[in-house]
């Protein structure tokens, strides 16, 4: 199996993702600058966190404009599937591959902690290693993580069940407490309508060994690599 | 040419910034204060060109890039 991480100027977790996948596949991913214009054959497009251009106008919005990113969205259109995190679900909600915006932070503040998850919907591909109604723990760190979609579209992300991570408590509970920027109906992470786009604010590649904490996220990109191949 | 866009969020859109904006205008004492919006503008200079091919491009701009019309609402104004 291929993979190949985007890198724009302030990626800062692109390193974090590749070791996450290189420990996942066995060999590591293509790494592809920003400025590229031709994406290598791949079987799999992770778009990583970080800062990319510095936030400027929109975070997410220039580099929703470079020129790798045209052919990203070709391919997510072609089927191949994309795992946007963080920077990179905003980056995924400014090019139109996935719907809705994200938001400041409601309460302003820079977040950055664990957070307990909901396993919305089952999609085999991404989250077939969790049970539906599974709590999973992922890191968060990020200043706009505030989901916003207007009334008709959230609607129809709850209709057609692409709501794939929600904040809660540890016990499952959907509370505002549990919810640690805002987001409308504790939504962390969404799919596109075809299910192959995934873009998600936590962090599953920060959380891959019992040194860092946790192995939640070990779990996710090994069933994601095994769905794969 | 001269071109400045006005951008801001759309009604029913959290704008957290404009409502700390506004809690502090009430605490220094300003009590008309309701609520508060904050936005941003852009100016831009560009090549001297037919003022309608001008405020054109700069729509196609804002849809592009400018402004993501998800939240955002916008507005130009041509100058000179």
């Amino acid at each position: 199996m291929k993979a190949a991480v985007i890198v724009f100027p302030a990626s800062n977790c692109d390193r974090d993702l590749k070791v996450a996948l290189t420990q996942a596949m066995g060999r590591e991913p293509d790494m592809v600058w920003h400025g590229e214009s031709e994406l290598p054959e791949t079987d799999l497009i992770a778009i990583p966190g970080g800062f990319s251009y510095g936030d400027y106008l929109r975070a997410g919005a220039m580099a929703a404009n470079s020129p790798i990113m045209r052919e990203v969205v070709k391919r997510a259109e072609g089927g191949t599937p994309v795992l946007a995190i963080c920077n990179g679900f905003q980056i995924a909600t400014e090019t139109g591959m996935l719907p809705g915006a994200l938001l400041r932070n409601a309460g302003q503040k820079f977040v950055c902690r664990d957070v307990d998850l909901l396993v919305t919907s089952q999609n085999e591909r991404f989250v077939g290693c969790f049970e539906q109604g599974e709590v999973v723990r992922f890191p968060v760190a990020h200043h706009d993580g505030n989901f916003y979609a207007d009334e008709d579209k959230l609607n129809e992300l709850e209709a057609e069940g692409q709501v794939a991570f929600r904040y809660v408590t540890p016990d499952g509970e959907q509370t505002a407490e549990a919810n640690p920027n805002g987001s409308l109906n504790n939504i962390a992470g969404i799919y596109n309508k075809a299910g192959n786009v995934l873009g998600l604010m936590p962090h599953p590649e920060r959380l891959i060994s019992d040194e860092l904490g946790g192995t939640d996220g070990k779990r996710f990109f090994d069933h994601l690599v095994n769905s794969i191949v | 040419m001269k071109a400045r866009v006005y951008i801001s969020l759309k009604n029913g859109v959290l704008d957290p910034q404009g409502k700390a904006i506004s809690h502090s205008l009430q605490g220094l004492g300003f009590n008309s204060v309701l609520d508060a919006r904050q936005g941003k503008t852009i100016d831009l200079d560009l090549a001297d060109m037919d003022r309608d091919a001008a405020a054109a491009e700069v729509e196609k701009m804002c849809q592009q890039l400018l402004a993501n019309t998800v939240i955002e609402n916008y507005s130009i104004e041509m100058l000179d």
